[in-house]
């Protein structure tokens, strides 16, 4: 019996990187293969997309090609200057609510807060939105559109970082306060720090929403800030572009890069940074 | 008053706390300016929404004179929402049981802390930073009538394969359900495998012991034990699947004949062209 399981073993032990390999072969060898291929070949070559190699290397023209036309640098400090605002504000407004909605045991802050977390359910009313933002004149402005981030994800960081104070043991704001500690102190030094990990998870999971959001960004501010997948979008669907493959998948690998380098680097940092929010 | 609170023991000090009111602890002023955004930007817009949509049958049409109006009142009343709204709850479902399938499969499969289950684990999350538009594309060219995928099979049957993967009125939407799941299963893989660190050795020991086979320990001990990791999946991979737009108007654009015509690509196509058309000088 207990050869027979640890012959088993073994050749699941083998067996098991083969697997590894071949699924991550098929799975996403064959697709960013695809690309990589299709985006070094010239318009007649990609007009079909498929597998083979191309007669001659065109990838550097194409990749120039894209990163001029597709208007690259300004869409990818487009993409910077809705994400990185509209991150902080969430981070630092949604953190703040939650500790008073999570330590105040009232009535009424139990209905704010059934109130705040009920955008996670209730898709954001995105036509209304585009209405009341020419009202506001901040349609197709960068404000307005950070102002619609931040109203779609308030909602989430509450949710989880509400949760996350209410499992902070009292104890230690009032230790604190003991010491003199104003609010804003106690909120600063005591809580923010344990907050940590909850943030981290937030941080990455809105940065990858709204880096790559099309939607919202196509009625807020469509047409008129570039922002990296807004001009995936019109490069694909515009009429000058259309079927050409090898444009398309130029544009993917330069607006993948980004988010790309920046996930190599602070590879483990993402990873245990999702992790730790996530499984409590 | 301070002399007298810290004078007092544990419990009449959290009493005279209470008493004094946590109020001046955790001022209101934390709370407001989330608030102004979530009222302004989230809640008032929810309300208009449905006011708008329950003015559609009466006579309010005089009064909320903005263009487009018109369109949504007969657009309601045809079908399309209805059926957009019916096609976005299965893709959602739909999405939810790959996306936790695959990402579990891959969890069990890449569980071992070795260099290429790390490297492979690397790979998978790959598609989880890339953007959602261009993962529609790259499954878009794969999957056309005249595409790679359909070379492959070609190739491997020996004989011509052309299959319409995103041509069906039936199936096509499960294929784009399965690219969603693609894109996120390195995500749900993510949170498997840090469920399944959580894990006791000793619990699976104990089975082992027990004369539980792999499956069987799995089965019954450490998927019950993935609780919180599944639930975390499946909320993410429903809401997310929700709020779908960009895969889906990358491969299909909501056909064919409206079988995949998620809300969001319903809105997209009332609304947004429209609007997008007025913005773009």
């Amino acid at each position: 019996m207990s050869t027979i399981r640890s012959a088993r073993g073994s050749v699941g032990r083998l067996a098991q990187p083969v697997a590894a390999i071949v699924v991550a072969l098929l799975l996403l060898g064959i697709p960013f293969w695809l690309v990589l291929i299709t985006a070094s070949k010239n318009q007649a070559e990609a007009f079909t997309p498929n597998l083979q190699l191309p007669e001659h290397w065109q990838l550097t023209d194409n990749l120039v090609t894209v990163f001029t036309d597709g208007r690259m640098v300004s869409a990818f400090f487009g993409s910077l200057l809705v994400m990185v605002p509209s991150v902080a504000g969430v981070l630092i407004l949604g953190s703040m609510a939650s500790w008073v909605l999570a330590r105040r045991a009232t009535r009424l802050m139990a209905f704010v807060y059934a109130l705040a977390i009920s955008g996670i359910v209730l898709p954001p009313a995105v036509v209304t939105i585009v209405l009341l933002l020419r009202q506001l004149g901040l349609a197709g402005t960068a404000i307005g559109m950070i102002a619609v981030y931040m109203g779609m994800y308030l909602s989430t960081v509450i949710f989880f970082v509400t949760g996350f104070v209410r499992t902070i043991p009292i104890e230690l704001e009032e230790a604190a306060r003991m010491d003199g500690a104003s609010p804003a102190k106690v909120f600063r030094k005591v809580i923010l720090p344990l907050l940590v990990p909850v943030l981290a998870t937030a941080t990455i999971l809105i940065c990858l929403y709204i880096w790559n959001d099309v939607f919202y960004a196509l009625f807020v501010i469509g047409g008129r800030i570039d922002t990296l997948p807004l001009n995936l979008f019109q490069v694909a669907s515009a009429g000058l572009y259309l079927q050409n493959w090898h444009l398309i998948f130029a544009y993917i690998i330069l607006m993948s890069l980004p988010l790309l380098i920046t996930f190599v680097i602070a590879q483990r940092w993402i990873i245990s940074g999702i992790t730790s929010g996530a499984v409590k | 008053m301070t002399a007298y609170t810290r004078s007092l023991p544990r419990s009449g000090r959290l009493f005279a706390q209470q008493a004094r009111g946590a109020h001046r602890d955790h001022p209101l002023w934390f709370l407001i300016p989330a608030l102004a955004v979530l009222v302004v930007f989230f809640v008032i817009p929810t309300l208009y929404n449905f006011i708008y949509a329950f003015t559609n049958w009466s006579s309010f049409k005089s009064e909320i004179g903005f263009v487009g109006f018109d369109n949504f009142v007969s657009l309601a009343t045809n079908g399309s929402l209805q059926n957009a709204i019916r096609v976005t709850l299965i893709y959602a479902i739909l999405v939810a049981i790959f996306q936790n399938t695959f990402g579990l499969a891959l969890a069990l499969l890449l569980e071992r802390d070795t260099r290429i289950n790390r490297a492979v684990r690397t790979a998978f999350f790959v598609p989880v930073i890339m953007s959602a538009l261009a993962v529609g594309y790259i499954f878009q060219a794969l999957l056309k009538p005249e595409g790679a995928l359909n070379g492959i099979l070609s190739t491997v049957t020996g004989s011509q394969v052309s299959i319409a993967w995103l041509g069906d009125t039936t199936w096509t939407i499960v294929i784009v359900a399965l690219i969603h799941a693609w894109k996120w299963m390195g995500l749900s893989m993510l949170i498997y495998l840090a469920g399944l660190k959580t894990i006791s050795a000793e619990v699976t020991e104990a089975a082992k012991i027990d004369g539980a086979g792999y499956w069987e320990t799995f089965a019954r001990i450490r998927f019950p034990l993935l609780a919180p990791a599944v639930t975390f999946n499946v909320a993410t991979a429903l809401l997310g699947s929700m709020n779908g737009f960009d895969i889906v108007q990358a491969t299909t654009e909501g056909g064919p004949g409206g079988t995949t015509e998620l809300l969001n690509i319903f809105i997209f196509r009332t609304f947004g062209q429209g609007l997008f058309a007025q913005a773009t000088p």
